[in-house]
């Protein structure tokens, strides 16, 4: 562990009371432990679109009731394809925007029903990493600055600690100290996903949104940022909602698996259970899919 | 066997004379007719710049340079201009990355596949516009894009990427290509609609006779549709090899490092193994092995000396000391 | 990885790289020097009127003198030393119309592509309103309800302005404002005003400043139109474009007491348009290398 730790704002300890449990829903999927990190329950969200002029509104149900819980520590992979609504529970959970009916459960408190003033306490606690390393970083800022970034908007420590702070973690996540004052346009795709983790920890978050973070790489980079997310979460406990398509890479990283299509979660559980024996139609589509070294030709049609 | 295209020696630099960035350095490079090569790297390897050389596609500032560039006997670097445009379009097509944006986004399907039609399509087809539309209902059928007819009139904005995808590889056969050069063709789609896409491609060589390049860097897609492989690293080629033995015994350390650090190989581990280092740029390439700074093999002559192409029972491999090999 | 050259040395490189950019930014340069210097540098006062030479020619016309380099204008003022005051003041009424227009169409324009909805409708249809009007006619309306003068029509200038720059960030931010790394900075917990301020800002701010250096130059053509109608800068302010207008019965007689301040003119909004060109295209690929 570095020396230099940023200090902790006034986040630590969650307030109100914890959630009593709550019985068994048809359906449900979640455990009755209110302990764990993170528990959706029948999260939604839909979206309006207008159709035109005079034509009225479709609603686009992009969550259409999900359920899960996530444990500290552990990691949570939602595989889907496009449009299954793994990036708008992205979204939700990182509290970009609110669901529109359901409960998001973090540490016990619901963010859905909760105020502006509590979820600003809860941010600190979720941070994220994006699919694109060209496009998460803000091109007019040096790697130093984006990594104190979050210190500075959080008010935490001095000028001379934050600056500790992301020197150290730029040390952990493989990054030399000279590129403190470099720009991102200056990296590799490997290196930004790099910076874009870092400073995803810096305020020591307690559950990190991975959406997509290697698929845009090289594979032998994947490789090297993936070992990264492992040795980190074996070194702060945090945990991961990994986001991803790649069911190889979700079979190396996960705990549990979510797979997710047109916004329901068609199939849940362990990883191993999940891969020795899917169940749902679509989960073996996807695997089927999947290509593999082992598999050998692909059976032509 | 059919050789269909041979290259010889291809250089491709960009950045001025006075400092070169060499792209692609030294690629030899034989496809015969019918066979699906698969040409895989990382970013930085050359693949894509070797597929635009081949298409005549490399603007200023790059260089090209070939000893040899022949296409079914036909010289290409002398080609005159028009000629290679001509073989370009209508023998030699090429689907890229990113369906979407390869479309002209201001016009319609049909009209973008009216407009290949009318370049390369035979001369009946490209009689009259109704000829022209049954021609392009046709393509759009070949490749198993359900409701022909309103897909017409759509804009590329309003096609799912892998329908984008059909429709790009609708366009690239309209003129009866002999060779089609997919570049990661597969890469920004959802897994269920890649398998379909590949699946597609691989019937279409078959009912047509087509030749296939393949360029990726996903190296289970060529497990699952090549029939020969050529690793490239840095601009060179690395190793060369039939599919599945380049696999499951592959001569160069660089393959074996790339297949060691698929997650698939490295079930039984908690990490897994990966290549340290980067790829050279452009300022810093060695003068001896281009790997050597990054193999865990290296000695003192991969340093010091370049190794050359050899040829080896199973392929042919660029290293002084190749695995498994005397 | 190689040597990282500074920001500005990259920028430099690519700006260098367009000679008449080079060009434009060595005029200004000069301008600059000379509305410093205007005191020491001018031969004459530029109101003093040397009665016994009124309408005196070029030094290197029959008649001219080499005391009066440029001639003379009616009652007798150095047309030279005029000049040089007169750069002062354009570069002035630059200035401080675009620093205007520019601060309070950045933050509309902000706003409006942040917030949308209401806000945005509000703000972009005022605009719309605006830019119906002819600018000279918004310009002469705007001097009319404030009175005659060169700070008034340096406001005048400023609105009539206005409005590009408002399109030029909305559109900017309604491009940036989606970007992932606006929602980095909004899950580490930054409020509207920082996205908006630190944020979306500064990627926003090639095209402005591009806009900026070619909004110099049309203040100095309005601010010389202006004065050119009487409404900018009264006599005896030594203002390019009140030269002209105070000139022009006499372009026949004594073409040089027109055609001098209107070289000016020229040479200065040339300049200005010649380096806004060069910053677009040194700042553009930078902006596109980065981001790609």
């Amino acid at each position: 562990m570095s020396a230099a730790e940023p200090p902790q704002g006034a986040n630590s300890a969650p307030a109100g009371g914890s959630a009593a449990a709550q019985p068994q829903a048809w359906g449900d999927h979640t455990s009755v432990d209110s302990s764990a990190l993170l528990e959706a329950r029948d999260l939604a969200r839909h979206y309006r679109v207008s159709r035109g002029y005079l034509r009225g509104h479709a609603i686009v149900r992009a969550l259409d009731g999900v359920s899960f819980t996530l444990d500290q520590g552990r990691t949570l992979a939602v595989v889907g394809e496009s449009g299954c609504g793994k990036s708008t529970l992205a979204r939700q959970v990182t509290m970009v925007e609110a669901p529109t009916s359901g409960r998001l459960m973090l540490d016990g408190i619901d963010v859905a029903q909760a105020s502006a003033a509590t979820r600003k306490r809860l941010r600190p606690d979720v941070q994220m990493v994006f699919q694109n390393p060209y496009a998460s970083l803000n091109p007019r800022r040096t790697v130093g600055a984006l990594l104190e970034e979050p210190l500075v908007i959080q008010r935490r420590g001095s000028g001379a600690e934050r600056r500790e702070a992301a020197l150290a973690m730029m040390a952990k996540v493989g990054l030399r100290a000279e590129h403190y004052g470099r720009y991102p346009h200056m990296f590799s795709g490997g290196q930004r996903q790099r910076i874009a983790v870092a400073r995803a920890l810096m305020l020591r978050p307690r559950l990190v949104v991975a959406d997509e973070p290697i698929s845009a790489l090289d594979v032998s980079i994947q490789a090297q940022v993936l070992n990264l997310l492992l040795d980190l979460q074996q070194e702060l406990g945090v945990a991961y909602l990994f986001i991803a398509h790649n069911l190889q890479v979700v079979r190396h990283i996960a705990d549990d698996v979510m797979v997710m299509y047109l916004g329901k979660a068609v199939e849940q559980g362990p990883k191993e259970a999940i891969f020795a024996h899917p169940r749902h139609p679509y989960t073996r589509a996807l695997l089927a899919s999947t290509p593999s070294l082992r598999r050998g030709r692909l059976a032509s049609i | 066997m059919n050789e269909l295209v041979v290259i010889e020696d291809l250089h491709v630099d960009f950045g001025t004379p006075a400092r070169p960035l060499p792209a692609v350095e030294g690629l030899d490079l034989a496809i015969d007719e019918g066979e699906i090569v698969a040409l895989v790297g990382e970013s930085g390897s050359g693949k894509s710049v070797t597929a635009l050389a081949l298409m005549d596609l490399v603007d200023f500032p790059g260089r090209v340079r070939a000893r040899r560039m022949t296409f079914s006997g036909r010289d290409l670097v002398r080609m005159p201009d028009h000629e290679r445009r001509a073989l370009a379009g209508r023998d030699i097509a090429m689907i890229f990355q990113d369906p979407i944006g390869s479309l002209d986004p201001c016009y319609t399907v049909g009209y973008q596949l009216d407009e290949a039609i009318g370049l390369h399509g035979h001369a009946d087809e490209r009689a009259s516009a109704a000829a022209r539309r049954e021609r392009a209902l046709a393509l759009l059928r070949e490749v198993e894009i359900a409701d022909p007819a309103a897909r017409l009139s759509a804009f590329p904005h309003q096609l799912s990427g892998g329908m984008a995808q059909r429709v790009m590889i609708a366009i690239a056969i309209a003129g009866r290509p002999r060779l089609l050069i997919a570049d990661e063709p597969t890469t920004a789609l959802d897994v269920t609609v890649q398998a379909q896409v590949l699946a597609l491609l691989m019937r279409l060589r078959r009912e047509h006779g087509m030749t296939l390049l393949l360029i990726t860097h996903d190296l289970a897609v060529v497990a699952e549709t090549a029939d020969r492989v050529v690793v490239m690293y840095a601009g060179q080629v690395m190793e060369t090899g039939v599919v599945p033995a380049i696999f499951d015994a592959p001569l160069h350390p660089y393959t074996q490092a790339l297949l060691d650090a698929l997650p698939e190989h490295n079930l039984d581990r908690a990490r897994l193994r990966t290549i340290a280092g980067v790829v050279p740029g452009a300022h810093d390439r060695p003068s001896g092995c281009l790997l050597a700074p990054r193999c865990a093999f290296a000695a003192d002559r991969c340093v010091s000396e370049r190794p050359r192409l050899r040829a080896f029972d199973s392929g042919t491999a660029r290293c002084h000391f190749p695995l498994g090999a005397p | 990885m190689v040597d990282a050259p500074s920001r500005f040395g990259e920028f430099w490189r690519a700006y260098a790289q367009n000679r008449g950019a080079v060009a434009g930014l060595i005029i200004v340069g000069t301008l600059i020097a000379l509305a410093i210097g205007a005191d020491v540098i001018a031969p004459h006062p530029p109101h003093e009127q040397y009665r016994e030479f009124t309408l005196a020619p070029p030094a290197w016309h029959a008649g001219g003198s080499v005391r009066f380099i440029l001639g003379t204008d009616p009652v007798g003022r150095d047309i030279l030393s005029r000049l040089i005051h007169g750069t002062r003041l354009s570069l002035l009424i630059g200035s401080i119309s675009v620093a205007i227009s520019l601060s309070l169409g950045a933050i509309l324009g902000l706003v409006a592509g942040y917030f949308r909805g209401i806000v945005d409708i509000a703000i972009m249809r005022t605009m719309d309103v605006m830019l119906a009007l002819p600018s000279l006619l918004l310009a002469i309306a705007v001097v009319a309800i404030l009175g005659p003068g060169l700070i008034n029509a340096m406001y005048a200038i400023a609105v009539v302005l206005l409005p590009h720059y408002v399109r030029l960030t909305r559109a900017a931010v309604l491009a940036e404002a989606p970007r992932e790394y606006v929602t980095s900075s909004r899950i580490a917990g930054a409020g509207s005003l920082r996205l908006m301020f630190a944020t979306i800002l500064p990627n926003c701010a090639a095209p402005l400043i591009v806009q900026a250096t070619l909004g110099f130059s049309n203040a100095i053509l309005d601010a010389a139109a202006l004065g050119f109608l009487g409404l900018g800068a009264q006599p005896p302010t030594p203002e390019w474009g009140s030269m002209l207008a105070s000139a022009l019965e006499f372009i026949q007689r004594a073409p040089w007491v027109v055609t001098f301040p209107g070289l000016a003119i020229l040479v200065t909004v040339l300049a200005f348009n010649l380096m806004g060109d060069g910053l677009r295209d040194a700042l553009d690929p930078k902006l596109r290398r980065s981001t790609t």
